[in-house]
């Protein structure tokens, strides 16, 4: 190499091609999830409105039947439609899911914030508290919980909240620290305002991109946990259509009639896709590290 | 000193969150719905006051709660963790039947996704700028997020037309079978690796981007280095520590994920135990199961960060 890519190290070829040529498919991406997730929601929340049947009624002459202009996606070991229950299983999953990762994040950003505000014992004993929570594994916590309360929507909820409540706490501490000793929370403190208003109008509005990577990110993988409970009976009991449990009932049928199975968890990922891939893009574009390089 | 200082810490930390663990996994069982005694006592004979009082007395039920946590302990310190409740037999002993496919299968999956995510991150950081990328970066996303048990059962629906000899459901210790063991491994160690391989590909992509923007890199090229080696010696060693790290994080990933995966491919592991477990309330059985596989995921992740501090210089300076 010769002496003059030395003095000037900037134009050295780096791994890194220019800005101008990766920008592009990162914007696709996160266009691509955006508009997934908005169809997803659309789907999900009109759910009872535009499925073309009711998730739950009966037509056992149809049943086990391929995807027809009848049913598009075909029809269940009952003759129920899959696609409307598809509809009304993202619908459950996703109410579930969005319902446990607001209840981490609501008692896990209380946590994190006090921690990074308060320091000392405060500190130690929520974050040692949040460290005990944060060593069970996802499924045997949640196990341990659906042990307590017993199998349904609910105590589904409640496992994936408290599985997600440590990581919020630990998320939002480290950048909270350091907000909670800049100059400007320094000078609304001096001019007398309270903890709280410090809290909630300086800290957290200066989180709130930190949060919305995370709640996309932990959104996805709570579909695929609570899919996976759904899968083993714990979760959303029966007749409530959810998407673990057609997978797990498709798999009784599964050479006879594919459909239920392949399909209900193409739904699953579709949503834990999207998500995760919002999510993703998301943390990309706010990372000055990563956007410059 | 410093390494002796930052071991001291986290065999304090790990000291604290076992006890917690330990106090969370005796109050659970105490939490039941329910009379404990009477779960007992409903599975084989009919409930007598006496009889209550007589088992109350001998699992220590009548002794205020603090002194029963302490029994507890020092019962499981000495490796009784109490007996199941339908078969009598110590539960230890049934989780010993239970753990070596689970660990088999976790290992299995962990040793298929550290294997083939080398090349997939090397791939994924060669591609960077190029186009494709954004093909690749997706690719990525979906395998983060394909849920392993349906990818399980999309694997045997293929499969048994494609490969109708092939072995695929349940399970042969290796010790008698080999060459059975490890058809029916296969595709669950597979399928249960996928996320996790997708995972440390995206890492070691990101940190040997990082680690190509080094001033150490740069040297190496300036001096000639042929960038296959600055590669291989030079990025990939340094972008290899964080992978260490996430590989403990990894371990409770894995566990959780083979509690469900073992149901697709009926393996009789720890999963089916613990959900044996819950369908039949034995509650004792499944409080031993949840400790024992805390406190070892605690301790692997425990090891992980001793191991990280050995090999990355940098800390202990």
């Amino acid at each position: 190499m010769s002496g003059g890519t030395i003095e000037h190290p900037a134009e050295q070829p780096l791994p890194a091609r220019p800005a101008r040529r990766f920008k592009m498919p990162e914007a696709s991406l996160y266009n691509l999830s955006l508009g997934m997730i908005f169809l997803i929601t659309i789907v999900a929340v009109a759910a009872p409105w535009i499925a073309p049947y009711d998730p739950l009624e009966q037509d056992i002459i149809q049943r086990l039947k391929g995807p027809s202009a009848a049913h598009w996606l075909g029809t269940d070991q009952l003759g129920r439609d899959l696609l409307s229950r598809i509809m009304h299983g993202l619908r459950a999953s996703l109410a579930i899911s969005a319902g446990a990762v607001g209840v981490a994040l609501f008692f896990g950003s209380i946590l994190g914030l006090l921690a990074a505000y308060y320091r000392g014992w405060t500190e130690r004993v929520i974050m040692r508290l949040m460290d005990v929570l944060f060593a069970f594994p996802v499924m045997l916590l949640a196990i341990g919980v659906i042990a307590l309360l017993g199998p349904g929507s609910f105590p589904t909820a409640a496992a994936i909240a408290i599985v997600y409540t440590p990581i919020f706490a630990r998320l939002l501490r480290a950048p909270a620290l350091v907000i909670a000793s800049s100059d400007y929370v320094l000078s609304a403190r001096s001019i007398g305002a309270s903890d709280l208003r410090i809290i909630a109008f300086h800290i957290l509005p200066n989180l709130a991109s930190v949060i919305l990577v995370q709640v996309s990110l932990l959104l996805s993988s709570a579909i695929l946990v609570e899919a996976s409970l759904s899968f083993l009976g714990l979760g959303t009991q029966p007749p409530v259509p959810s998407l673990g449990m057609m997978l797990s009932e498709g798999r009784n049928f599964l050479f006879l009639a594919p459909w239920a199975a392949i399909f209900s968890g193409l739904a699953i990922l579709i949503v834990a896709f999207a998500l995760n891939l919002f999510g993703d893009a998301l943390r990309d574009n706010l990372d000055p590290r990563l956007r410059q390089s | 000193m410093v390494l002796l200082k930052r071991l001291r810490d986290r065999l304090i930390d790990l000291a604290i969150v076992i006890f917690g663990v330990s106090i969370l996994v005796f109050g659970f069982i105490r939490m039941i719905p329910g009379d404990a005694v009477a779960i007992m006592l409903g599975a084989n004979a009919e409930v007598t006051p006496d009889r209550i009082a007589a088992i109350r007395t001998r699992l220590g039920l009548d002794l205020p709660i603090h002194e029963q946590y302490f029994v507890w302990l020092s019962n499981v310190l000495r490796g009784d963790f109490g007996v199941s409740i339908w078969t009598g037999r110590p539960v230890i002993e049934e989780i010993g039947h239970h753990v070596w496919p689970t660990l088999q299968l976790t290992l299995l999956a962990l040793v298929t996704a550290i294997i083939l995510a080398i090349p997939l991150g090397i791939l994924m950081a060669n591609i960077r700028g190029r186009r494709g990328e954004a093909f690749v970066q997706a690719g990525s996303v979906i395998g983060l997020t394909v849920p392993p048990f349906w990818l399980g059962i999309i694997m045997i629906l293929v499969l048994s037309t494609v490969a109708p000899s092939l072995q695929m459901l349940g399970y042969v210790p290796f010790t008698t079978d080999p060459i059975g063991n490890i058809q029916r491994m296969m595709l669950p160690a597979f399928a249960l690796s996928l996320p996790i391989m997708a995972n440390l590909a995206r890492l070691l992509r990101s940190t040997l981007l990082e680690a190509m923007q080094q001033d150490y890199i740069r040297t190496a090229r300036a001096k000639g280095v042929p960038a296959r080696r600055i590669l291989y010696r030079h990025a990939l060693r340094n972008a290899i520590i964080p992978f260490v790290t996430s590989v403990g994080i990894m371990a409770g990933y894995l566990l959780s994920g083979a509690i469900v995966i073992e149901q697709v491919f009926a393996i009789p592991g720890l999963g089916r135990l613990i959900l044996g477990a819950i369908a039949e309330r034995n509650y004792p059985l499944l409080q031993a199961a949840i400790l024992l596989v805390t406190c070892s995921f605690v301790l692997i992740n425990f090891l992980v960060d001793v191991i990280y501090t050995l090999i990355d210089p940098r800390i202990t300076e």
